[in-house]
Formats: structure tokens, sequence, C-alpha cells
């Protein structure tokens, strides 16, 4: 479980997270929803230490991130595996170098068992033989699950997930969902996902958050959020005529 | 502001030379940026050095009108041109262009794609994994080069004075071999070492702290080649100042 407690954000003058807490629980997708610049992805960055929040806690599994050093935080940081909005393969490695990386750098393994593996993991996303290809060579949902394959190489505790359908189309959009939420499963991750995307909404949101400028607005699951009286979630939820539409019938 | 950067170099600097989490990795990692730097750069490092020594024995020579003094100087002048100034200095420039722009891009676009977030998020020291490899490649590899270039340079001069009629073969191996001072060699190779370090941690630090997209990488590589031209510079100054 992640607990953040009070987190506070700023860029200069622009407070982007005000004193938001929330518990993220273990084998389910939790997910942080919200607008356009309503600091889901800044939430995001700060759970992982890619930005220090001003004042707040992230806690995991009772260890406080936010207090460590650097050298502290490594051993954390080998439980996460993170999967980027434009999916962040090193573009000078092969596939199969990828998803190798971490294992290289963590682990004593002999070049056998890794590379059994990144075939396992590989398979795991349905790109089995794909080992040799460069991203360059890969689709935008091809480059998404070996970004996810790269994530669960080291067997990750928490997995974070920022905009996975960014740049998909609806059906590669659904697999990778299923994709996500089989792997939280399977794994028992705490998985955290950032989206503005309805279908993974209504999908995956075990638990959701919904942030409204900088601000915890809303909390509940995918079966609540249809019936929330919440005026800016709804602005944001059915926003779309077809998203109205499906309310109506809910 | 000056402050500002200065102080983000020099915590970038300490990052980077923080103890790496896998020395064989680190290893391999400095041998391809050795290949890169070294290996790729002789091409040019080559061509800029035989036309540095042919231009300076030409222009020498045209410059000689007393007959009091031996053609043999030119062979002299070039020699310590070469040692002193042109090899190291030139060819950090050059390799600033071709070197820093790479290293600036190559870490921008890295930057700009979330690739260093993603080594963060895996617990790996970035500035270290990216950038030490590369310092360490060209400090060990542009010495060399800048021998090379001192020996390229040399001949160059040597084919031009004879084929141009400006200096017999004679005269310059003769200024060549006379009062030859050693410490100009010293001299030469702590500026290409400290050149070397300039180029790669400037450039490295230029594309380590870019922030938004493909045309700031471009402005980073651009900035990353300016300031490295000019603390290149600076440092020769300086080295000619504290060592001669």
């Amino acid at each position: 479980m992640i607990k953040i407690h009070d987190i506070n954000k700023t860029f200069g003058e622009n407070h982007v997270l005000k004193g938001i807490s929330a518990e993220f629980r273990d084998g389910v997708c939790n997910l942080i929803i919200g607008g356009s610049g309503s600091g889901k992805t800044t939430l995001l960055k700060c759970m992982v230490g890619l930005h220090e929040p001003e004042i707040g806690s992230v806690v995991y599994d009772g260890r406080d991130f936010t207090r460590m050093k650097f050298e502290e935080r490594i051993d954390i940081r080998k439980e996460i595996g993170m999967l980027f909005q434009g999916s962040a393969l090193f573009d000078s490695m092969t596939v199969e170098e990828n998803i190798m990386f971490p294992l290289n750098m963590f682990t004593e393994q002999h070049r056998k068992e890794k590379l059994e593996r990144v075939n396992f993991c590989l398979e795991r996303v349905n790109l089995e033989g794909k080992n040799k290809l460069l991203p360059a060579e890969l689709s935008g949902g091809m480059k998404k699950r070996v970004g996810i394959a790269r994530s669960i190489a080291m067997n990750p505790k928490y997995l974070f997930v920022d905009e996975p359908n960014s740049g998909l189309d609806p059906k590669t959009s659904i697999v990778i969902d299923e994709l996500i939420q089989e792997i939280t499963e399977e794994y028992n991750t705490t998985t955290i996902v950032v989206t503005h995307d309805m279908n993974s909404v209504m999908g995956i949101g075990e638990n959701i958050i919904f942030l409204h400028q900088g601000e915890k607005w809303w909390e509940g699951s995918n079966k609540e959020i249809a019936h929330t009286d919440n005026k800016e979630l709804n602005d944001f939820v059915f926003a779309s005529k077809f998203m109205a539409a499906a309310k109506i019938k809910l | 502001m000056i402050f500002h950067s200065l102080g983000k170099y020099i915590l970038l600097l300490k990052a980077v030379f923080r103890r790496p989490e896998k020395w064989n990795i680190y290893r391999r990692e400095i041998f391809k940026e050795m290949d890169s730097i070294g290996v790729g750069s002789l091409g040019i490092i080559a061509i800029i050095s035989v036309f540095l020594g042919a231009v300076t024995t030409v222009q020498t020579a045209f410059q000689l009108v007393s007959d009091l003094i031996p053609k043999s100087v030119i062979g002299s002048i070039v020699r310590d041109s070469s040692i002193l100034e042109l090899s190291p200095t030139i060819s950090a420039i050059v390799l600033a262009g071709k070197v820093g722009s790479s290293v600036a891009s190559q870490i921008g676009t890295m930057r700009v794609t979330e690739q260093i977030d993603a080594l963060e998020i895996m617990g790996i020291n970035s500035p270290g994994y990216l950038i030490l490899p590369k310092i360490i490649g060209a400090v060990t590899t542009i010495p060399l080069l800048v021998i090379i270039s001192i020996g390229l340079s040399i001949a160059g001069g040597y084919l031009a004075g004879t084929a141009s009629g400006a200096t017999t073969s004679q005269d310059f191996i003769t200024g060549l071999t006379t009062d030859f001072i050693p410490f100009t060699f010293t001299v030469s190779m702590v500026k290409a070492v400290i050149f070397a370090f300039i180029i790669t941690s400037v450039s490295a630090y230029q594309g380590f702290y870019t922030d938004g997209g493909a045309l700031e990488v471009g402005q980073s590589s651009t900035r990353a080649v300016v300031i490295s031209c000019i603390m290149i510079l600076f440092a020769d100054y300086v080295i000619a100042q504290l060592l001669l």
C-alpha cells in the first residue's frame, strides 16, 4: 500500500498540488484522473521522486520515501516499475536490451537467466520474438507494451503508469488497459494509473481519485462515478455526448 | 544567474562522480564512448591537422623576408605552433562542434523523451551512467587525438614546405630537431585533458538540463558548442599563463 499525506508542490508562483492525501491499495488499479493541468502527472512524479514536494509525505508500506536520501531510496526504486506517457524506451537499445537493462544493473543473474526473464516478459505482453527490434521500428502500441515489459522485468511491487492510452487507437487502448489490470491482479501490485481516458476509468478504475485545480475533489470507484452529484467530476467525465448518453443508460 | 548555473554544474559533477552501480556496465559504456569520440573523430582531426601544418608553413615562409633568418626556422615554428597551440586548441574547438553538440543533443533528447526519468525511477544515478563514461572516454582519447594531430600537422607542414619550395627537406628537419623543449609537449597534453573535460562536461550539463522539446534540444546543442568554445579559449589562456 502507498499512502500520501498532505502533498504540496509549487512551481514558482504556481501552486500545482494543494494538500493531497490518499491511499492506494494493493492488487487493484488505482486511477488518478482530472483535466489537463489538474496536477495528475505532477502528483505521480512526486510519488516516485522525480519531483520533490515542499510539504507532505509518500509512504511505501511504512517506509517514508520523502525523508530518504538518494542512496536510501534505491531499495524502494528497485520495487517500482513505471510506464511513461511516451514509453521512454532507450532508443539506442533493442527491445531485448531495454528489458534486460534493469536486470543487468541490479542482479547478478547469468545471461541465460536474464534472457529467460526477458522472453517471459515479452510473452506476457504478447510480443514474442520481437527481441532484436529497435524502438524506432515499433508502433505506438508495441512501444507501450515493451514499456510494460520493461517495467515488470524486476517483479515490481508498485507499478506507476502515466497516460497509458495517449496516442493509441481505442482497440489498442483496451488491450493496454486489460494488460495493466491482469498484471496488477496476477502479481498483486499496487498500480497507480494517471489517465483522462474515460474507457480506462470505466474499465479498470477500482479506486479513483479525481483532481481538480490541484486539489483532491472526489474519491470512489468506477461504479460510483456514474451516480455522483459532484459537478466538476460530472463535467469532466460526461463532457462528451457519447458519455452523457451512456450515463442516461447507467 | 551565472552563479546559479555554476552551482548546478558543480552539483551535477558531484553526482557524476558518485560510485557507479556496476563497474562492468560502466566499463562497456566507456569503451563505447572511446570508440565514438576517439575513433569517430579521427578523420576530421587528420584532415584539419594536415591543413593546419601546411598553412602554418606557407604563411611563416611568406613572412620570412629577411635573409638573416634561416629557413630552418619554419620547421621550428611549425613544430612549436602545432604542439603548443594549433593541435590542442583547434582540435578541441573542432571537437566541441562535433562531440559537444552530439553529447548535448543525445542527453537532451533523452531528457525530453523521459529516458532520463526512466533511469532515475530504476534507481540508477543517471548523471553517472550517462556522463561519466563520456568524460572518461574523452579525457583518454582526446590527448591521443592531439598527439596524432601534432604528427600530422608537422607532416602537412613538411609536405607543403617542400612541395611549394618554401623550404628544403633538410632545412625543415633541421628546424624541427633544433632547440626542442620537451615541456611544450607536457603543456599540450595538459591542455588536451582539460579541454576534453570541458567539452564533455559542459555539453552534458547543457543536455541534462534541457527543458521542453525538439526545439530546446537544438538550442541546448548550440549553447553547448558556444560555451565549450569560450571555456576552451579561456582555459587555453589560463594554462599558458600558468605553465609557460
